[in-house]
C-alpha cells in the first residue's frame, strides 16, 4: 500500500508532521500517536488508525441492529452492543399524534424484538437517540443474529461492499450489517443460512489475515460443489 | 524496610545478586495478553516468581448510578492477592495494603487512558494475583495496562512499570522479595516510554539525593526493558500469526 500502512500499539508514533488526526490518534506536540491497537494509515491530509480491538462506540448515521430491553410509557431502550442504550422515543414510531394513554408502546415492540435502527444524534451528554423511521429500518421479523466484535464490522463489508456483496450472491442470503458487529442473516435455504453464517464467522475470527477475500471465496466455492 | 542486618548476602563482591542476577538485571518476564474469554480484555504476567492475571470489563455502565462522572469515565481498579499467593495464607478479604495497591494502580493508569472519551461509564480493571514474590504492584500495573489494551480501550501511552532499590549501598534494578525485605530501599517506578514521563513513583527506605537520581534512571530503563516485552506481548497477539 502506497499510503504507508503500519501495525500500531497505543502510545506508538505514527507520523509527524502537519496531518489532521482523525480516528484514533491524538496529536501530541508534533507528533501524531495512536491510542489504540490497529493499523494506521495516512492519507494527503490525515491520519487515522484502524482499530482491531473495542467497543463499538455511536456515531451519527451508523446502521445499528438493536434488542428492545424494555419501554417506558414514551419510549423504548435499545440494547446497541454499547456502552449507551439507545433511546427510541415513541412518536417515532407512533407518529406525531402519539398520545400517552391512548398508544400502548408493546402493541408495536416488545423487549425482545430486534430492530433495525440508525443513530439519529449521540453527544456526550446523552443516550444515543435512534429512529426507525426510513426505509429499510424497523422491527426485523425473519433471519439469524450473528455477534462479530464491531472492530471487524468493515472487513465484513470489504472495499466498497466486495466481501459482503459476495457472500450474499453465493448463498442467496440478505445480510443486513449493523456498524454496532450485530449482523442479521435471512435465507431461503437453510443450506445458505449456514454458509452465510459460517463465512460471517470465519470473516471475524480471522479479520487480519491478508488473502481472506480468497479464503472466503474458496470456502463458499468448495461448498458449492458439494452441494 | 530500612537497614535491617540481614544472615543473607545480598550482593557479593563480584556484584552477584542473591538470585544470581546482576544489579542492573531484571527477573525473567513474560506477559501474554488475552486468555480470558468473557473479559472485554487481559493479560497474564509472570515477573520472576510473581504470577499475575488481570481482567478488565468496558467501558460500561456505572453501578451504582451514582458513582457515574457526567463529565468523563470513570476508571476502577481492584487489586487482589489470592489466599494461596503467599506463603501464609492471606485473608481474601481486602486488606488496607490491597487498597492502597488498588489505589496507587488506578493512580497511575489515568493518565494514560482517555476516558474523558465515554462519560457516564466506568472501566473495571480486576488484578488477581496468583502467586507473590515481592515487586507485585509493579508486575501487575505492567499487566493492567497491557489488559487495557487488549480490550481497545484508549490510550496515551502503555504504562510499564518495575522497581528499583538499594542493597549493600548499590542501587539495583527489579527489587525481588528477600531484597525488599531485607534492602535499605525500594523504589517501584510507573513510566510511559513513549510520552516519557513518570505515572507512579514511591519510595520506601532512605536514599541519598544522588542515588535517588540514580534509582530513578535505572527504574526508567527497566521500565523500557518491560516496554519492549508488553509490545511483544500485543504484537504476537495481534499481527502474529497468519499477519501480512
Amino acid at each position: 500500500m502506497d499510503n504507508k500502512r503500519k501495525y500500531v500499539i497505543p502510545g506508538d508514533l505514527v507520523t509527524t508532521g502537519p496531518f489532521r488526526p482523525e480516528q484514533n490518534v491524538v496529536l501530541e506536540g508534533n507528533k501524531i500517536i495512536s491510542t489504540t491497537i490497529g493499523i494506521s494509515e495516512i492519507y494527503d491530509d490525515s491520519v487515522r488508525v484502524i482499530p482491531l480491538t473495542g467497543k463499538y462506540i455511536p456515531k451519527i448515521n451508523d446502521l445499528v441492529i438493536g434488542k428492545v430491553i424494555s419501554h417506558t410509557s414514551l419510549s423504548w431502550e435499545l440494547d446497541i452492543n454499547s456502552c449507551y442504550v439507545g433511546f427510541l422515543p415513541a412518536q417515532d414510531v407512533f407518529g406525531r399524534d402519539f398520545s400517552a394513554h391512548a398508544d400502548e408502546l408493546s402493541s408495536k415492540l416488545k423487549s425482545g424484538d430486534l430492530v433495525a435502527a440508525r443513530i439519529a444524534n449521540f453527544d456526550r451528554t446523552r443516550d444515543p437517540l435512534v429512529t426507525i423511521s426510513d426505509r429499510d429500518l424497523g422491527k426485523i421479523d425473519s433471519g439469524d443474529l450473528v455477534k462479530i466484535s464491531p472492530s471487524k464490522v468493515p472487513r465484513l463489508i470489504g472495499k466498497r461492499g466486495s466481501m459482503i456483496q459476495m457472500i450474499e450472491m453465493a448463498t442467496n442470503a440478505a445480510v443486513t450489517i449493523g456498524q454496532n458487529g450485530w449482523v442479521v442473516v435471512s435465507c431461503e435455504t437453510p443450506e445458505g443460512l449456514l454458509k452465510a453464517k459460517k463465512a460471517i464467522e470465519m470473516i471475524n475470527q480471522k479479520a487480519h489475515v491478508a488473502n481472506l477475500t480468497d479464503q472466503v471465496k474458496e470456502m463458499l466455492e468448495i461448498k458449492d460443489d458439494e452441494s | 524496610m530500612g537497614g535491617r542486618d540481614a544472615t543473607m548476602v545480598l550482593l557479593d563482591e563480584n556484584g552477584v545478586r542473591c538470585d544470581g542476577r546482576k544489579v542492573d538485571e531484571t527477573r525473567r518476564i513474560m506477559i501474554r495478553a488475552g486468555g480470558l474469554k468473557n473479559a472485554d480484555g487481559s493479560a497474564y504476567i509472570e515477573f520472576g516468581d510473581n504470577k499475575i492475571l488481570v481482567g478488565v470489563f468496558g467501558p460500561r455502565d456505572v453501578h451504582p448510578k451514582h458513582m457515574s462522572n457526567t463529565d468523563t469515565g470513570i476508571l476502577r481498579v481492584r487489586y487482589h492477592m489470592e489466599p494461596f499467593s503467599v506463603g501464609e495464607r492471606k485473608n481474601p478479604a481486602p486488606s488496607r495494603r490491597e487498597i492502597e495497591i488498588s489505589k496507587v494502580i488506578k493512580e497511575a493508569l489515568e493518565p494514560a487512558v482517555m476516558l474523558e472519551k465515554f462519560p457516564r461509564t466506568a472501566v473495571d480493571v480486576f488484578i488477581e494475583v496468583l502467586q507473590a514474590d515481592g515487586g507485585t504492584r509493579c508486575a501487575a500495573l505492567s499487566a493492567a495496562s497491557v489488559a487495557l489494551a487488549d480490550a481497545g480501550i484508549p490510550m496515551r501511552d502503555m504504562v510499564a512499570a518495575v522497581a528499583a532499590g538499594k542493597v549493600a549501598d548499590t542501587v539495583i534494578l527489579d527489587v525481588n522479595n528477600e531484597e525488599d525485605q531485607a534492602g535499605q530501599a525500594d523504589m517501584p517506578i510507573g513510566y510511559m516510554p513513549n510520552l516519557e514521563k513518570i505515572t507512579l513513583l514511591q519510595l520506601d527506605g532512605v536514599l541519598t539525593p544522588e542515588e535517588y537520581k540514580k534509582c530513578v534512571d535505572v527504574g526508567v530503563k527497566g521500565c523500557k526493558i518491560v516496554y519492549d516485552l508488553q509490545k511483544k506481548a500485543l504484537t504476537d497477539k495481534y499481527f502474529g500469526k497468519g499477519g501480512d
